[in-house]
C-alpha cells in the first residue's frame, strides 16, 4: 500500500449504551478518496468528530502522517492539515462569504496577534480566499452576507472554508445533504477536481456520487465496519446489500 | 474609515463637537454642573467602550466590568494615601493591576459559556467588592477620600476642571480610535469570528482561547484607566463603584448605544446619564399639575420609566441607538 496518510486503530466511542464507534480500524493512503457509507445513526459523524478532535474517543489511536494525533486539540489538527466540513452547516452567518473564507486563510497565515492593519484589506488573505471561493463556484457571491445565501451555497462555502486552510486531507461530512440534483452534480464535479490534489474522506448518502467518486468504500453499521474495499466489491457484497444498499433501494423505490 | 455624510455620521460629529464645547459653554454661563456631568459621561463612556470590545465584538457578556473601575480607582486612592501621588505611578499601576485581574478572571471564566460565564465574572467582581468593604485601612464601605488629584508635574494640572475634562475627552477619543483599529485587524477578526461561531473558528485552526483572553485583558486595562480617571473626578473611591449594579449600567450603555459599534457605547453613556438627570425633572414637572406635591415623590421612581425604555430598545432596535441612526439612511 502507498504511504498511509491517516491510520485509525481500534477507535472506540460510547454514548451511554450506544456504541457509536466499535473498534474502527482504517487506513487511508495518500491521494485516495475514501467514502464511508452507512445508515442513519451508524456513527459516521461521530467518526469525523473524533478525527477532527472535537470528540475524545474512549479507546484507540489516530495517526496522521505517522504522527499520533489522538490527544491533539481541534486547532492543532487543523494546523497539521486535517480539515473538516460539517454535516450541519457551521459558518459565520453575520460575515460575508469572502470574510468567512478569509478567516480560514488567516488561521494558517501565522499568528493573529496583529492589531493594526485592516485585515479586510490584506491582499495575502483576500487573494487565496477568492481562489477558494472560485474553486467551489462562489466567486460571484463573495460580498453576500452568509445568512442570505441559499442552502446549496452554504454547502459550497463549507467546502471552500475547508479548502482555504490548505489542508493535506479533507474530512467531508455529507457535502451534498439537502442539495437538488443540479447542485449535487456540480458538487460531484468539484469533488472530482479536488480529488486530484487531495486525500479525501467522504461521508455521503448519495450512492450515485459515492460510486462515481470513491477509490475505496467502507460500510459502517451500528459503529462497526462490515465491509471495506473497492466500489465493485462493495456493490457485490451480500451483507452490504442486505444491511444497507437494499434498504436504500427500498426507500427510494 | 470613510466619512460619508450619513445621518449617523452627522449625529456623531455633532455629538463630539458638543462634547468639545461643554467647557466653553460652562465658562460663558458660569455653569460648572454641566462640566461635572459630562466629565462623568465621558469617563463612563470610555468604560463602556472598553466593555464593548468584549461584549459587542467578542460576545463575552461580562457582568463584572465595573470591578476595573474600582481597581483603577483604588490604585489611585491607596497610592495617594500612602504618599505616592504622581500620576506617572498611579495610572500605570491602575492599568497593570486591572490587566492582571482580568487575566485571572478571563483565564478561569473564558472556558465557560453563557450563564456560567456571566455568573463567574459577576462572582469575581463581587469578591473584590466585599474585599473593598473589608479594607478598614482604606475606609471600608464608607470609601476613601482622595485629597489630591494625580500629579503630572509641570505637564498637566488635573485640579483644573477644564484641563481634566479635555484630558478625559482626548483619552476617550484615543480609546475609540484604537478599538476601531483593533476590531478590524486580524486580531479583531478572530474575536468577532469567535463570537459568531467559536466551534468553526477552532475547526479552521484558531486556538481562540488565547485571543479572547487577550481581548478580555485589554478591555480590563482600559477600564482600569477609566477607573483612575473616575477617582480623580470624584475625589473619592468606595466599593459602591464596583457594585454589580454599576456593571449592569455599563452593559445597559453598550446595549442601548449599540453593540459592536465604535461610538455606540459613548452614545449609550450620554443617553443613560442624561436620562438619569432628566427623567426625575421631567416626571416632576409633568406630574405636578395633576398630582401636586406627590409629583416630587413620583420623580424618585424615574427608573420605572427607564426600564421599559431600555426594554423597547432591546426588543425593537437590536443595534441600539446607533443601529437606529444607521437604519435612517436605508429607510
Ligand atoms: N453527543 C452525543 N450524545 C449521545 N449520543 C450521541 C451523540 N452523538 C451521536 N450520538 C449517537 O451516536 C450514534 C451515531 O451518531 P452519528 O451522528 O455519528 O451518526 P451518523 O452516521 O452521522 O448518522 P446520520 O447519517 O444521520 O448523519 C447515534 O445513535 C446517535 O444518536
Ligand atoms: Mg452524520
Amino acid at each position: 500500500m502507498a504511504d498511509p496518510l491517516l491510520e485509525i486503530e481500534a477507535l472506540t466511542k460510547r454514548f451511554g449504551g450506544v456504541i457509536a464507534s466499535d473498534a474502527i480500524s482504517l487506513c487511508v493512503p495518500k491521494g485516495e478518496l475514501h467514502a464511508i457509507i452507512g445508515p442513519n445513526g451508524a456513527g459516521k459523524t461521530t467518526l469525523i468528530g473524533q478525527l477532527a478532535g472535537e470528540i475524545a474517543p474512549d479507546g484507540g489511536r489516530i495517526r496522521f502522517e505517522g504522527r499520533d494525533v489522538t490527544a491533539l486539540s481541534v486547532d492543532r489538527r487543523s494546523q497539521l492539515g486535517l480539515a473538516r466540513s460539517f454535516q450541519i452547516t457551521s459558518l459565520f452567518l453575520d460575515f460575508t462569504a469572502l470574510d468567512n473564507v478569509a478567516l480560514a486563510v488567516q488561521a494558517h497565515a501565522g499568528h493573529s496577534f496583529r492589531f493594526w492593519r485592516n485585515a479586510r484589506r490584506e491582499v495575502e488573505l483576500r487573494t487565496p480566499a477568492r481562489a477558494a471561493l472560485a474553486r467551489v463556484g462562489l466567486a460571484a457571491r463573495e460580498d453576500v452576507i452568509v445568512s442570505n445565501l441559499s442552502h446549496g451555497e452554504h454547502r459550497q462555502l463549507e467546502i471552500a472554508m475547508a479548502l482555504a486552510t490548505t489542508p493535506r486531507m479533507l474530512l467531508l461530512d455529507e457535502p451534498m445533504a439537502g442539495m437538488g440534483p443540479d447542485e449535487s452534480a456540480r458538487m460531484v464535479k468539484t469533488l472530482r477536481e479536488l480529488k486530484r490534489g487531495l486525500t479525501i474522506l467522504l461521508i455521503e448518502h448519495d450512492m450515485e456520487a459515492v460510486f462515481a467518486l470513491a477509490d475505496r468504500i467502507t460500510v459502517l453499521v451500528y459503529g462497526r465496519i462490515i465491509a471495506s474495499g473497492p466500489p465493485e466489491a462493495i456493490r457485490a457484497n451480500a451483507e452490504v446489500r442486505q444491511a444497507y444498499l437494499g434498504e436504500q433501494e427500498d426507500r427510494h423505490g | 474609515m470613510t466619512a460619508a455624510l450619513t445621518p449617523r455620521n452627522v449625529v456623531i460629529a455633532v455629538l463630539m463637537l458638543l462634547l468639545a464645547a461643554v467647557p466653553v459653554y460652562a465658562a460663558v454661563t458660569a455653569n460648572t454642573f454641566l462640566v461635572t456631568l459630562f466629565t462623568r459621561v465621558i469617563i463612563l463612556g470610555m468604560a463602556a467602550t472598553s466593555l464593548n470590545l468584549i461584549l459587542g465584538y467578542g460576545g463575552m457578556v461580562s457582568f463584572g466590568h465595573a470591578v476595573y473601575l474600582g481597581i483603577g480607582g483604588y490604585a489611585v486612592g491607596i497610592l495617594a494615601q500612602e504618599g505616592a501621588s504622581s500620576g506617572f505611578v498611579q495610572w500605570p499601576v491602575a492599568i497593570l493591576v486591572s490587566a492582571l485581574f482580568a487575566l485571572l478572571v478571563g483565564a478561569l471564566s473564558l472556558r465557560t459559556r453563557g450563564v456560567y460565564f456571566i455568573m463567574i465574572t459577576l462572582a469575581f467582581a463581587q469578591l473584590v467588592y466585599y474585599f473593598g468593604v473589608g479594607l478598614d485601612r482604606y475606609g471600608a464601605d464608607d470609601g476613601l477620600t482622595i485629597g489630591r488629584r494625580s500629579q503630572f508635574a509641570g505637564l498637566l494640572n488635573l485640579s483644573d476642571r477644564t484641563q481634566f475634562y479635555y484630558l478625559c475627552l482626548a483619552l476617550l477619543v484615543v480609546t475609540i480610535y484604537l478599538i476601531a483599529r483593533l476590531v478590524n485587524s486580524r486580531f479583531g477578526m478572530v474575536i468577532q469570528g469567535a463570537r459568531s461561531n467559536d466551534r468553526r473558528m477552532r475547526a479552521i485552526g484558531f486556538p481562540t482561547f488565547r485571543y479572547r483572553l487577550t481581548a478580555f485583558v485589554i478591555a480590563g486595562a482600559i477600564c482600569g484607566l477609566a477607573g483612575a480617571l473616575l477617582a480623580n473626578h470624584t475625589g473619592f473611591i468606595s466599593p459602591a463603584t464596583m457594585h454589580w449594579t454599576r456593571s449592569g449600567d455599563l452593559i445597559v450603555m453598550v446595549v442601548l448605544g449599540g453593540m459592536a459599534s465604535s461610538f455606540g457605547p459613548l452614545i449609550g453613556a450620554v443617553a443613560l446619564l442624561s436620562l438619569e438627570e432628566a427623567l426625575p425633572v421631567l416626571i416632576r414637572v409633568s406630574a405636578s399639575p395633576m398630582f401636586g406635591d406627590a409629583a416630587v415623590r413620583m420623580a424618585e421612581y424615574w427608573q420605572i420609566v427607564l426600564g421599559p425604555l431600555f426594554l423597547l430598545v432591546v426588543l425593537f432596535a437590536r443595534g441600539g441607538i446607533d443601529g437606529l441612526l444607521a437604519g435612517v439612511r436605508r429607510g
